[in-house]
């Protein structure tokens, strides 16, 4: 582009850019900085030392604390929050597969309303499904279960609409057919044939929906009264609000949030190739 | 919704008219059942049923006989949870709260992210992989904890920002009355922009450069190529991160109720849902769940609305 621009307005333009670019990544690094910081704080320099600069290292003290407070109770909502997390978006993108697959390569009727009931439930606040759900499930005594947390979270319009886009793409029809030829049931030819070659979209599906589960909060919350039950969030959030009566629990809050921030983190950068293509996607068609 | 349904399908269509004439007809239906039905029950149970219930419970009304001590029994109440909600002004105060909210934070929030996007999609920017991952990165984050890590920035006794701030003469007060609305649409901007700007700029990768050669031939500079070209092409990416946006916006809870945890400013009704959440705890439900259903109808309302008006404006 540069070799039709004068040079010294695109060092300019260049040199805008960049700075630009860099006061937004501090904007979006700073809070996270600040955290990793705090965390290896005891817990009297919180408020007397430079928020964003080290003071004495005590990190190890600070999960100590954090993993043996209340018999341990944070590394049971960590437990929670995986078994959550992991468990309900590997049903949910198995069976968004299927339904994705399912409406993208069989014929039948109704299959158009179908798909528009489905987008339909993307439109729908999931926050506004919680009170109604919280209804239901006392009525059936599943209220402070796993159940209730797990169910509606497997779950995910937004993964269909995904499944289908990526089945229509990845999956040529030739190939079903001559499976067809040889005599291989839809379920046989689903699992061997199409579900390896979706394999790197059902990861975006897993990761968008692991993320969406692990963040949840606004379920969990209306559902479960029993602290064992609780994911990350709901007990983070609990303590927070309880750090006005006991202060010392702040430390506590501060590293605990870093380690249920830093694992999740870290899988997104892993596996950006696939996130990425799932965002265009997404996005274009 | 139907927009994004066709341009989805589109692509499918021909492979099947071949497979059509190929080999008539499909699999059977109770094989095509079997492939759908474990979506779509747990779909029916925990989506629609719900909703079908939340609908009914708002045509519900408690009454008492004899007085406050008296029994209380469940009757069909017509349309009077509804016109209580709209009678509310706590109610009516979320709202405007919440309008506000989205106004401001949703075109800002979108503008960044779009910005952000161009900038990575030309040659000027190095470090692309630094910025798009440091933007990204927020969304990794749980709300509520995005919201915790912000509230010790806006504390007045832990925060190093209030400290800079008031090393040049600052006084700031991130949670006093007029400014704890911006300071929650803080953390939501700073929570979604990444991952708004990755899907525009996911889109803007998939144009093909060639059009950028005719543009250039013809003499258009980078600025006009930016924002006659590259963005009209992305327009359905900016509206689908606009109706998301809507759709988080009205939902707006974990972000405030943390914030309230150390703010007295925020009240147990600042938003749509945390009005819901709060009557709902008061046993009403059948009040809860006219609120609920009046926040569905809202969101369903604009973000539709917003997709007609800007599919038949842009001719998407």
């Amino acid at each position: 582009m540069s070799d039709q621009t004068p040079i010294r307005e695109s060092r300019v333009s260049r040199t805008a850019a960049t700075a630009l670019m860099f006061l937004l990544a501090v904007y979006f690094l700073l809070p996270v900085y600040f955290l990793v910081v705090a965390a290896t704080k005891p817990q009297g320099d919180l408020a007397s030392t430079n928020g964003l600069a080290f003071s004495h290292f005590d990190l190890f003290a600070n999960l100590d604390t954090l993993f043996t407070r209340s018999d341990g109770i944070f590394g049971r909502w960590a437990l929670n929050s995986v078994l959550y997390a992991v468990l309900g978006a590997a049903v949910g993108t198995l069976i968004s597969a299927l339904c994705g697959y399912a409406l993208a390569k069989f014929p039948f009727r109704g299959r158009e309303f179908l798909f528009s009931v489905i987008l339909g439930g993307i439109l729908v606040p999931t926050t506004a499904l919680a009170l109604p759900l919280f209804l239901l499930f006392s009525a059936t005594g599943l209220v402070n279960t796993y159940l209730a947390v797990f169910l509606p979270s497997i779950v995910s319009p937004f993964g269909v609409y995904l499944a289908r886009i990526f089945a229509a793409s990845a999956v040529p029809q030739e190939i079903l057919e001559s499976a067809r030829l040889d005599g291989a049931g839809e379920f046989r030819t689903f699992f061997s044939v199409a579900f390896k070659l979706m394999t790197p979209s059902l990861v975006t599906i897993f990761l968008f929906q692991f993320v969406a589960i692990w963040n949840n909060f606004f379920l969990p919350m209306v559902m479960l009264q029993k602290e064992s039950l609780f994911p990350i969030t709901l007990g983070l959030y609990q303590w927070n609000g309880q750090t006005a009566r006991a202060p010392l629990l702040q430390e506590s809050v501060i590293t605990g949030s870093l380690v249920s921030i830093v694992p999740v983190i870290l899988v997104f950068i892993l596996l950006q190739r696939f996130w990425r293509t799932g965002l265009a996607a997404g996005s274009l068609r | 919704m139907t927009d994004l349904a066709t341009r989805a399908t589109r692509g499918v269509a021909t492979t099947e008219g071949r497979r059509r004439r190929h080999n008539g007809g499909g699999p059977r239906a109770g094989t095509i059942a079997a492939f759908v039905t474990p979506f779509f029950l747990p779909f029916v149970l925990f989506y629609l049923v719900p909703i079908g219930y939340a609908l009914w419970q708002s045509l519900l009304v408690v009454r008492r006989t004899g007085g406050q001590y008296g029994t209380s029994y469940t009757t069909f109440g017509g349309l009077e949870q509804y016109t209580q909600v709209f009678q509310n002004t706590e109610f009516w105060g979320s709202i405007g709260r919440i309008g506000l909210f989205g106004i401001v934070q949703v075109p800002v929030m979108l503008f960044v992210a779009l910005v952000m996007a161009l900038l990575l999609d030309t040659p000027l920017l190095k470090l692309k992989a630094f910025f798009r991952i440091s933007a990204f990165m927020p969304y990794a984050v749980p709300g509520v904890i995005a919201a915790i890590m912000w509230s010790y920035l806006y504390s007045p006794q832990i925060s190093p920002v209030v400290d800079l701030l008031k090393g040049v003469g600052l006084q700031p007060d991130f949670l006093g009355p007029g400014a704890v609305l911006w300071s929650t649409a803080n953390v939501s901007t700073w929570l979604w922009t990444g991952y708004n700007m990755l899907i525009m700029f996911s889109a803007l990768q998939s144009i093909p450069q060639e059009l950028y050669e005719a543009a250039k031939l013809d003499g258009a500079s980078n600025w006009a190529i930016a924002w006659r070209i590259k963005v009209p092409i992305i327009a359905p990416s900016v509206v689908l991160t606009t109706v998301f946006s809507i759709i988080g916006t009205l939902q707006l809870y974990a972000e405030p109720a943390v914030l309230r945890q150390i703010s007295s400013n925020i009240s147990s009704t600042f938003t749509p849902n945390m009005l819901a959440y709060t009557v709902a705890s008061g046993n009403n439900y059948q009040q809860a769940a006219a609120i609920s259903v009046v926040i569905a109808v809202i969101t369903f309302v604009l973000s539709f609305g917003f997709m007609r008006l800007t599919s038949k404006r842009a001719g998407l």
